[in-house]
């Protein structure tokens, strides 16, 4: 990493231009905060480098601006923004404006990429661009689904635990029970019961759901234990806040930035155990598809039919990676001790 | 525990009555505090004085009633007539915020770092008055300039880490007047600060006492800090106030040696230049297990092993023409207030200029 600095007044525009392609020099200065305090305060963009009295990802509410501007200033991060962004809309408007839906029999049965099918077509006929483009956006939705579903839970047994001493014991040790179960066996047998019923994306997310949570659970509870020992949570008890008052508008705020970081990973992760599952037979059911049902059925013919199994591949990696570099970023942009981010 | 009580005239608005609060731990019962009693009269400014570990901050917080679970308590604390020990949480939510509110040591540790200081005034005030955010706002922005925040209506909208230590701590005591308190606890409110503001926000506590008409304890270990605004002092020693008084006769005719050991501590600008420093040798204590005789005794010159080690002295009435307003906890409180001991400690540093005299002295009579 090149270090250089430059005044802190570019800050604003540098934030911007790390889109249009600023020499990495000149954007990695921006970043190194090496005043004590820029000329105008809490300003965008302008970087504040914060003391570790605010501990874990403190900025966010309000200081939101702060951290977009820590954000965009790392490449990859963006980058994987824009990919994940691309893929989501890309696959939302192919299923309205795409000459083939997914679903349809085109009647060239198993041909080569060509300019009317870009990604070929499989045995019976179906379009592959279709079908990918649709196995994207269920994955899509589906870990999104995950995510909120293991963030609210996660988050609201994590804080409980955190918070009342009592509950914690209880609660954890249920939380270890979930973590203990084999996450795989456990998919393949309620994955079994749910693949008759239609609109089964929706299950599938529950069960993964149902198992993710305990990682944000276990997370929002180590930080709470942390949040509140702190001053401010004393200070607020001491102005007569109630204890759902601290822990939902003093606590949770100032742990955001883990939970955020860690939904970004689990929507990467249930992308992941989805695949695994549609892999197996036992996620998502055709006519419906997902990038894991399309892997799986090209694999047979990943030789002679290379693209089968070649496209889906792509999109599936692609679209993890894209998610797991926001993570990164996000996760750099949160954390209050950095004041130096990686380009 | 003790029989007299730290009286102060008037009808109170904080009364402690033989408070004790004893701490489990795996090594045994620390005795944090042990038996305190204490009264403060509306608008009374009364300073707490003590090392650490002297249980000035756990009186404060036993107050506040924000104690660990683990403490045990006994006695009483009545503020405004509600007891504080014992009492529902929920009793206890409509008190503290509204008639007793307190100013904590560390102002950069103290304010929640993801909200606005308006906001975080503005929350006080809702906590405990029927009003809307933007009254709350506006009243918080009249808040800000009561505490001499210059801009008060911008920099309402900053956040935390926008403000320098001394503003933050102007805004924490923003926060503790909000709701027009009968009593502000303030505990080290300047320790955590630059020397070169701890003035100012003296200055802004007083202006909030003026405002608000509460009463003031001012917990600290700087006696400078006492001396300009307190009314009353209580010095603390190992868990029990060992003197109290108004605050000249504390200064002027200190009965109790660890007090005089704390002011002789202190470099005094209204004394003769050349005087030196006289520190207490040792250090307090420790708290864990019972204590037997007079706790400052293996730090005391004046022990008498005798009558020190044997018994525990009481808070007595002291010095000459006090009507039972001064008290000192010791066997010879009479003896140090009338100043008849001469010096109590020794003074340890050794003039510069004599020891280069007596150096170059030495080379001129040299071999």
């Amino acid at each position: 990493m090149t270090d250089a600095f430059v005044p802190q007044t570019g800050a604003d525009e540098g934030a911007r231009a790390e889109l249009t392609e600023l020499p990495e020099v000149a954007v990695t200065g921006l970043t190194a905060g090496s005043q004590p305090f820029p000329a105008e305060h809490a300003r965008p963009g302008a970087e504040l480098p914060v003391g570790d009295e605010h501990g874990m990802g403190g900025e966010v509410k309000g200081q939101f601006r702060i951290v977009a501007g820590r954000f965009f200033r790392q490449r990859l991060a963006v980058t994987g923004l824009v990919v994940f962004a691309l893929l989501g809309v890309a696959a939302v408007v192919t299923g309205h404006v795409w000459h083939y839906t997914y679903s349809q029999i085109t009647g060239q049965y198993a041909i080569g990429p060509t300019g009317q099918h870009p990604f070929g077509t499989d045995d019976i006929g179906h379009d592959l661009f279709a079908q990918v483009m649709r196995g994207v956006e269920k994955d899509i939705q589906v870990a999104l689904m995950v995510a909120l579903i293991a963030m609210a839970i996660g988050t609201t047994v994590g804080a409980l635990a955190g918070f009342y001493r009592y509950l914690d014991n209880i609660l954890m040790r249920f939380v270890d029970l979930v973590l203990s179960v084999p996450i795989l066996a456990v998919l393949v047998v309620l994955g079994h019961l749910v693949s008759k019923q239609a609109g089964n994306w929706f299950w599938v997310a529950i069960i993964i759901g149902g198992l993710a949570w305990t990682y944000v659970a276990r997370l929002v509870r180590a930080d709470s234990l942390s949040l509140r020992e702190r001053d401010f949570v004393e200070a607020a008890r001491a102005l007569g806040a109630t204890n759902r008052r601290i822990i939902l508008r003093h606590m949770l705020p100032n742990a955001i930035g883990p939970i955020i970081v860690n939904g970004t990973i689990t929507v990467a992760t249930s992308i992941i155990l989805e695949s695994t599952l549609s892999y197996l037979g036992l996620g998502i059911q055709p006519p419906e598809v997902s990038l894991g049902t399309l892997i799986a059925a090209g694999q047979d013919t990943a030789t002679t039919q290379w693209w089968l199994f070649v496209f889906p591949a792509i999109f599936l990696v692609t679209l993890i990676l894209s998610i797991f570099l926001v993570g990164d970023g996000l996760r750099e942009a949160l954390d209050p001790k950095k004041t130096r981010v990686r380009a | 525990m003790t029989g007299l009580s730290v009286q102060s005239p008037g009808a109170s608005v904080l009364e402690i009555e033989g408070l004790s609060v004893d701490f489990p731990t795996a090594e045994g019962v620390v005795h944090a505090v042990r038996g305190v009693d204490l009264r403060l009269a509306p608008r009374e400014v009364l300073g707490v004085v003590g090392e650490s570990g002297s249980g000035k901050s756990v009186t404060a917080l036993a107050t506040m009633g924000l104690l660990p679970r683990n403490a045990k308590t006994q006695g009483s604390i009545r503020v405004k007539g509600t007891e504080v020990l014992g009492a529902k949480e929920k009793a206890l939510m409509g008190l503290r915020g509204r008639t007793i509110s307190m100013v904590f040591q560390d102002p950069m540790t103290s304010l929640n770092p993801v909200y606005s200081v308006g906001w975080q005034i503005a929350e006080a005030l809702q906590a405990h008055q029927d009003i809307d955010k933007e009254e709350a706002m506006r009243r918080a922005v009249d808040l800000l300039t009561v505490v001499g925040i210059p801009n008060p209506k911008e920099r309402a909208k900053d956040y935390p880490h926008a403000f320098s230590g001394g503003m933050r701590q102007r805004v924490v005591i923003a926060i503790a007047m909000a709701n027009d308190p009968e009593i502000i606890l303030a505990d080290e409110p300047t320790t955590a600060l630059d020397v070169t503001v701890q003035a100012q926000i003296l200055e802004a506590l007083k202006r909030a006492l003026t405002e608000t008409h509460s009463a003031l304890v001012l917990i600290t270990h700087d006696l400078g800090v006492i001396a300009g605004l307190a009314d009353r002092v209580v010095v603390m020693y190992a868990g029990r106030a060992v003197e109290t008084g108004p605050v000249d006769e504390i200064f002027y005719r200190p009965a109790m040696p660890y007090t005089v050991g704390l002011l002789g501590s202190l470099p005094r600008l209204d004394r003769d230049g050349t005087e030196r420093l006289r520190p207490i040798p040792g250090s307090p204590p420790s708290l864990l297990g019972e204590l037997r005789g007079c706790p400052f005794a293996p730090r005391c010159p004046m022990r008498v092993p005798e009558v020190c080690d044997v018994e525990e002295p009481a808070l007595q009435p002291a010095g000459p023409q006090t009507g039972g307003v001064h008290l000192a906890a010791c066997h010879f409180a009479d003896k140090v207030a009338a100043g008849t001991t001469g010096p109590i400690f020794a003074a340890t540093a050794v003039d510069l200029t004599d020891r280069v005299a007596a150096a170059e002295g030495e080379l001129r009579t040299g071999p």
